[in-house]
């Protein structure tokens, strides 16, 4: 079988194990709406708030269904043996990530079809208005944290600390980002790392073309910096790849 | 020609293989041929230098030094068509939780040009009860069971098995070399590994005996505890002293010895002759430093 049939049914695998465990994918896709319900219920008579929640959601979702998903179960399946067990298999190294990552990025779009559809039927913002220019930032955000989520579990060292190792990333990330309140008010220091991290870029290129219209002109600082770790994500996932649990 | 070649090559060649970690050689210097058809056993304590021996074999790890040859292939060099010709049963691996033996048999059978069929293995492996099972719910012995059965789905010419049955019962073990043996029924290469004497006795055709990263002995079962082919005759005097004698000759020593006796007209009380057996060889060979996470002196193989 060819390496791309060989991804498309490691993806078709991966699909099914997710959809049997019901209450992990139940709550997996619940999480950003009940983020947007409980925001949206705190910003609903400002329209302004809401405009910036409902990307900002968006952007956490690329986050936490591609880079803590990705760190989460790679340590998982590296410390079960299963990625060993993989290796010993005739299956290509490429083709067996790129199922795992193919999974990860349908949860990621799963969530932001969601967020986008929720945001418009319950809290009244418009439909995005630059679908091209949004597909780009979903595509460039997803390779983003996706290559980052793998490289990020090179440096947990076993699945029961896999949680505080992800968390410890991904909660201060999406606080100072702006997924949640609009970042311009927030303290320059704060926004300086901010300004260096992908997130709030991604938000930024999201806002342009689901809330603002603002074309990909006006967004390229925020293209050329999910885009440059995009490719550290990569270089990293690729080279300090292991498929064996460390030995304690 | 090359056909002619290719059944007279042994599965596995290795010659003087060494895996280095800093200052320690985890595997000193190892050699061993084995043929098609065959069980090999690499039977040595904990520490040995078995599991890396077999994991350089397997190509999850380089070597230090030496050259290895598996079907022809350096397992180094990973390529696929050596993968989709060995099947690899690990000491310890887990499997997908969420799905049942069939469904993992089923994708993993999807990855060789020639798999075996699903049900066939199944039987095969005694998972008949347990088809339609998630893996999460079966036993430990069941699961050892599926391991088993994921490495033999692509039907494979030759089979690692690193300490298949460590941690079993008596009955599990049992059933585990049952499996074993119908493998080597099927005309598979096995290569084994054991802390367990029994264990390589029961299946192995050849055992080789590491320690400390060496091979100290091989041979078959049979013939390694006759290394020397030393003979021990032991008696007890009447003042009640135990004598013993070791000699290449039993019949000469024996005629000897009675023959005086019976001219003093005394028995020879416990009179008995005996060779070593290869559990004698074994705690001989590996007594000391069982443990062994340092290299060890070469001790040369008999």
């Amino acid at each position: 079988m060819s390496t791309a049939a060989l991804t498309w049914r490691q993806y078709r695998l991966e699909r099914r194990m997710f959809w049997r465990n019901p209450s992990a994918a139940f709550f997996n896709f619940l999480l950003p709406l009940l983020f947007l319900a409980l925001f949206g219920a705190v910003f609903s008579s400002d329209q302004k708030q809401l405009d910036v929640i409902v990307p900002g959601i968006a952007g956490m979702s690329v986050m936490s269904t591609t880079f803590s998903a990705l760190a989460f179960n790679l340590t998982f399946l590296r410390e079960a043996g299963i990625l060993k067990r993989i290796r010993g298999t005739p299956l290509p190294g490429g083709a067996y990530l790129g199922g795992i990552a193919l999974n990860a990025i349908t949860n990621a779009v799963v969530q932001i079809t969601l967020v986008v559809l929720a945001g418009r039927l319950f809290f009244g913002v418009h439909w995005p208005k630059e679908w091209p220019e949004l597909a780009l930032f979903i595509a460039l955000g997803v390779a983003c944290f996706a290559s980052l989520g793998v490289a990020f579990s090179h440096l947990i060292p076993n699945f029961d600390s896999a949680p505080a190792y992800v968390n410890a990333v991904f909660l201060p990330v999406i606080f100072i980002s702006g997924v949640f309140y609009d970042v311009s008010n927030t303290p320059v220091a704060l926004k300086d790392v901010a300004e260096v991290l992908p997130l709030k870029h991604l938000i930024d290129g999201l806002s342009g073309a689901m809330v603002t219209g603002a074309g990909l002109g006006d967004n390229l600082t925020a293209l050329a910096v999910v885009g440059a770790w995009a490719l550290l994500g990569a270089v990293l996932a690729v080279r300090g790849f292991s498929w064996e649990g460390r030995r304690i | 020609m090359i056909k002619g070649m290719a059944t007279t090559q042994p599965a596995v060649e290795v010659r003087g293989l060494r895996k280095r970690y800093g200052d320690l050689d985890a595997v000193g210097g190892v050699d061993f041929r084995v043929e098609a058809g065959e069980v090999f056993g690499l039977l040595g304590p904990n520490g040995a230098g078995k599991t890396t021996t077999v994991e350089i074999l397997e190509g999850y790890r380089s070597r230090s030094a030496g050259t290895v040859s598996v079907l022809g292939h350096d397992p180094e060099r990973r390529e696929r068509a050596l993968r989709e010709r060995v099947g690899i049963v690990l000491q310890s691996t887990g499997m997908y939780r969420q799905l049942t033996v069939c469904e993992a048999l089923t994708h993993w059978s999807r990855l060789y040009p020639h798999p075996r069929d699903v049900d066939e293995v199944i039987e095969l492996a005694g998972l008949a009860g347990s088809r339609d099972v998630r893996t999460r719910r079966l036993s430990g012995g069941q699961l050892r069971r599926l391991d088993f059965a994921l490495a033999l789905i692509g039907d494979p010419e030759l089979v690692f098995l690193d300490e298949p049955t460590t941690g079993f019962d008596p009955a599990a073990r049992r059933a585990a070399w049952d499996t074993i043996r119908s493998l080597a029924q099927l005309g598979k290469t096995i290569l084994l590994t054991t802390h367990y004497l029994d264990e390589a006795q029961a299946l192995a055709d050849r055992v080789a005996i590491i320690k400390g990263g060496r091979i100290v002995a091989e041979g078959a079962p049979s013939e390694l505890g006759t290394g020397g082919s030393r003979y021990r005759v032991a008696w007890r005097e009447p003042d009640g002293t135990l004598v013993e004698h070791e000699t290449d000759d039993p019949t000469t020593l024996l005629h000897d010895v009675t023959a005086a006796a019976l001219a003093r007209g005394e028995q020879l009380a416990e009179l008995s002759v005996s060779r070593p057996s290869l559990e004698d060889v074994y705690l001989d060979l590996t007594a000391d430093e069982s443990e062994a996470a340092t290299p060890t002196p070469a001790v040369p193989a008999p």
